[in-house]
């Protein structure tokens, strides 16, 4: 088969670990990772952050969406030792201890989840959006939230819950 | 089977609410609850409330199995066919084996006995390592050698299907024996179609007939697309082995992982807190989870496997294909009078691509007849997936019956109204009508601008399917605490929740006073996540579990509050003499006068007054599952892209038990079913014998732009079949609406699209605007 599920590596160097310091949910974190260490994988693997999801790998579902300085990122597509000083919020670092952020909220309460795999890179996108503009219309809400994937289909649940949580009643 | 045990006779709720809601007497087994009052008079059931994990799901801290780490725990992966067929004659894996990192290797055909494997789709696997990380065993997987004696082949249906074809199987034991006039590929015919087989006189039908309407109508390929890929942990020790496992049923995960390796079951645990989807390609235990079991076992250490999205596409099961030829036959008044299909359907190296389930079971007719073939190709095996055959089986059924309408001069609501008698979907397309404005519907191709709207309506037919060993326990604390435990799995539907909701009903409590243990084999048997049956098989137990639990707190707090236990009521955290709620204790104080934690495992009953319709296996189908969708449409005809404007989902699943977890269902069924309609489609390479979109980008979901207004008209239809009157929904919300989309589009443009998807090259094509696509219909 082309090179998809078998890369010839007989010839690389072997990986070596290298030491990295990661600012992430606002802690600076010391990990040693293989320069070919995606960030999610950082996250996911040495960082023991699971709630960022990683369903494709390459960039199409944005389930493990992450914040690089408060912009949302698609962490499979990044390599950690490329983050370098950028502070990283994922999914764990959006609430305040027990205090949830008011789109986590929302989304409990419209039901905006089923299999709830591709809920914390959906939280963090529209977390994002509402930094950005505290009250997107119907159309802005899709438009950021385009490239993400859910198959269950909770995107009309999600959109009500940013609606809400944009206009609290 | 008869009944032994002692009955009652009860009335229970019976009809639709708000339309024709009445009783029904049935005969009950003695020991079953009493009957359960109409939603309306409940506190518990039937709210929307929120999920009992909501809060795990919207932090990251729910633990899917991919998340699952163990000390120690090696990682694996699978080596995969380049071939679509092939003799797999050598697999060298010294060096792989030698490699720093490796912990453990495996070859696929080792198990097997034979010597030599047969490959027989791109991604079948030859051979998997264990490694001390994923990148590791990946670079092993690249020192192990394989050789390959290629074979011919077909990924086309069309093809494969032809006399002379490359056989996919050398010695097929299912198939006839091939011959000059018929292709070694072709296996069947067959009349399974789940439930009975041909019936009446098919000649005669048609002959009796004022009016024939025929049409052919192709399906393509669809691929689960889980968002959690296919994963497994597999723990082996010389006690047991403990297995995690994305699946949508850890018992039978158990069983088969128990007899591949001759252990007794309760030595194998199977774990599933948190599954990322399903859809029923996580029915069975599959390769994968042989493969870490054994590699755990030759490691010493867990394993964890877990597919990458490729392999996803290409390995983990997919909605076959198929082309129907449907033929119907009816009186001038509409009165159907004969129904054929012939059938070609592949599921790749699989079986099962039938789709006569609805053609067969919709609508009243008394002539029947159905020739289905499962054709064999080089691809990967499809599998169980959203209403198997019902969804391909609706496309063309539900296209047909709106073409007779038209032969017929007939308003096709009008129509059904005839030939269809479920009373559910009589007031569903009633109450559909209304909200999408069905009068106000024009003739097709009306519209006068390159886009054009058009409305449609499709209907869905399901079994009321249930799982008879079905049980969960309830353990109520000294403390107060309250306690589920069940084998069965929340495959993202709401299982754990429904569960709390009718604990809580019945306990007089709230849902978040109960907690929900499911997903283990360790806790009492509960149904697998298909068929859209776990709602109607383990509610009841649930509740019988529920009520024998309160007896016996009724028994402690009789005495103390100087009644009789029988006149005790439980309701708003307290337990009261009936009529005295003052006079009662708090369910914690009553809790406490109990000598020891109460443990009641309970059942369900297998009847409810005689419903029970003899069928092979544990399932019974109690009731037709309705279901109605009605599209809107616009059509640009200069480009060819079909957007869905709109959907109205009217559906019925017995009682509701949590009408927002409902929905979100339905509108997951309406979007893979959009999906499916206008854009999936995985793209095989003729010549290469490769999926081409074995991806998430160039295999095209619909996403949140492509998202319609979805409005769902919830029925509360009681049936009294059960202790909770409660049915699934997962299967009929998804079976109508390629259907109604297709007949929106007719509405729209005047053109009936017969094959799937409608993307814009079909459009164009069915408007004469570029050729027609390749193949006929």
């Amino acid at each position: 088969m082309r090179n998809d599920y078998k890369h010839d590596r007989r010839d690389d160097p072997p990986a070596r670990a290298v030491a990295l310091q990661l600012r992430v949910n606002g802690e600076e974190r010391t990990l040693s990772t293989e320069p070919r260490m995606t960030l999610a994988e950082a996250l996911r693997g040495p960082l023991g952050l699971t709630g960022t999801k990683i369903a494709c790998n390459r960039g199409a579902c944005s389930a493990c969406t992450v914040w690089l300085d408060g912009e949302p990122v698609c962490a499979c597509m990044i390599l950690a030792i490329d983050v370098g000083r950028r502070a990283v919020t994922t999914i764990e670092g959006l609430s305040e201890g027990e205090a949830l952020h008011p789109i986590q909220e929302a989304f409990i309460a419209h039901d905006a989840m089923q299999c709830g795999f591709c809920t914390p890179g959906l939280v963090m996108s529209a977390a994002a959006l509402l930094a950005r503009d505290p009250h997107p219309t119907r159309d802005a809400i899709k438009a950021a939230l385009s490239g993400h994937f859910c198959r269950c289909g909770s995107y009309p649940k999600v959109f009500e819950a940013i609606l809400a949580a944009a206009s609290p009643e | 089977m008869s009944n032994p045990r002692s009955m009652r006779h009860e009335i229970l709720p019976s009809g639709i609410a708000g339309a024709a809601l009445g009783t029904v007497e049935r005969a009950v087994p003695a020991d079953e609850p009493p009957p359960l009052p109409v939603n309306a008079a409940l506190d518990v059931i039937g709210k929307r409330l929120p999920r009992l994990d909501a809060r795990a799901k919207v932090t990251g801290a729910a633990r899917y199995t991919v998340d699952v780490k163990l000390p120690g725990m090696l990682f694996a992966r699978v080596l995969r066919s380049p071939y679509p067929h092939a003799l797999v004659t050598a697999v060298k894996i010294e060096e792989a084996a030698r490699h720093p990192g490796v912990k453990a290797v495996h070859v696929v055909s080792e198990r097997g006995g034979a010597e030599v494997q047969t490959i027989r789709y791109v991604g079948a696997p030859i051979a998997t390592v264990a490694a001390t990380t994923r990148a590791a065993a990946d670079e092993a997987l690249a020192l192990i050698e394989v050789s390959y004696e290629p074979l011919p082949f077909s990924v086309d249906m069309d093809e494969a299907r032809q006399p002379g074809a490359p056989p996919v199987f050398e010695f097929a034991a299912e198939a006839p024996a091939a011959d000059a006039t018929r292709s070694p590929n072709l296996w069947g015919p067959s009349k399974d179609a789940f439930a009975g087989s041909d019936r009446g006189d098919i000649e005669k039908g048609f002959a009796e007939a004022a009016v024939i309407v025929e049409g052919a109508f192709r399906t393509q390929v669809q691929t689960h697309c889980c968002l959690e890929p296919h994963a497994v942990v597999a723990d082996w020790r010389t006690d047991g082995l403990t297995v995690y496992i994305s699946t949508q049923a850890v018992i039978g995960v158990r069983d088969e992982l128990a007899e591949a390796f001759s252990l007794p079951p309760h030595k194998v645990r199977v774990i599933c807190e948190f599954m990322g989807g399903g859809f029923g390609s996580k029915l069975a235990a599959g390769d994968y989870s042989r493969f870490a079991v054994e590699l755990s076992r030759k490691a010493g250490a867990p394993v964890a496997l877990s597919f990458d999205r490729r392999e996803e596409q290409v390995a983990a099961g997919n909605r076959p294909a198929t082309w129907q030829r449907l033929r119907l036959g009816a009186r001038r008044d509409g009165t159907l009078t004969a129904i054929s299909i012939l059938a070609y359907g592949t599921a790749g190296i699989a079986n099962g691509a039938g789709v006569g389930n609805i053609a067969q079971n919709l609508y009243t007719c008394a002539n029947f007849a159905m020739t289905q073939y499962d054709v064999m190709t080089n691809a990967g095996p499809g599998c169980a997936m959203r209403a198997p055959g019902n969804v391909q089986g609706a496309f063309a059924l539900e296209q047909l019956i709106d073409e007779l309408a038209e032969r017929l001069a007939l308003n096709p609501i009008a129509l059904r109204d005839r030939i269809d008698p479920n009373l559910a979907r009589r007031e569903e397309r009633r109450r559909g009508a209304a909200r999408v404005g069905w009068a106000k519907r024009h003739a097709p191709g009306a519209d006068l601008g390159p886009i054009k709207r058009g409305i449609g309506m499709a209907q869905s037919f399901w079994p009321g399917i249930v799982d008879l060993d079905s049980r969960c326990e309830i353990r109520i604390g000294r403390d107060g605490s309250v306690e589920l435990r069940s084998g069965v799995q929340d495959i993202g539907t709401g299982t754990r929740t429904v569960l709390g909701q009718v604990v809580a009903e019945e306990l007089g409590l709230r849902l978040q006073d109960v907690a929900v243990q499911i997903g283990d084999t360790d806790f009492p048997p509960g149904p697998s996540s298909g068929g859209s049956k776990v709602t109607g098989s383990i509610t009841p137990a649930a509740r019988n579990a529920a009520c024998k639990a309160l007896r016996a707190l009724f028994a402690v707090a009789g005495p103390k509050l100087g009644v009789a236990s029988g006149e005790l009521a439980a309701k708003h955290g307290r337990i009261f003499p009936r009529g005295a709620p003052a006079r009662g204790l708090a369910f914690r104080e009553a809790a406490a006068l109990l000598e020891d934690d109460v443990r009641i495992v309970s059942g369900r009953a297998e009847d409810y007054g005689g419903f029970r319709l003899a069928r092979e296996g544990s399932g019974l189908a109690v009731a037709d599952l309705g279901g109605v969708q009605f599209a809107a449409v616009a059509v640009d005809t200069e480009t060819g892209m079909v957007r869905v404007e709109r959907i109205v989902a009217v559906h019925d699943c017995g009682r509701p038990i949590n009408p927002m977890l409902v929905e979100s269902q339905i509108h997951g069924g309406v979007l893979m079913g959009l999906s499916y309609a206008l854009f999936e489609n995985r793209v095989m390479d003729r010549n290469g014998g490769h999926m081409l979109n074995a991806d998430l980008d160039q295999y095209k979901l619909a996403g949140p732009t492509d998202t319609p207004e979805i409005e769902v008209l919830l029925l509360e239809n009681y049936h009294g079949r059960s202790s909770t009157d409660a049915c699934g929904v997962a299967e009929p919300a998804t079976i109508a609406t390629a259907a109604a989309i297709a007949n929106a589009v007719y509405n729209a443009i005047g053109v009936r699209i017969r094959s799937l998807p409608m993307n814009p090259r079909a459009v164009l094509a069915a408007l004469g605007r570029i050729p027609a696509l390749r193949w006929a219909l």
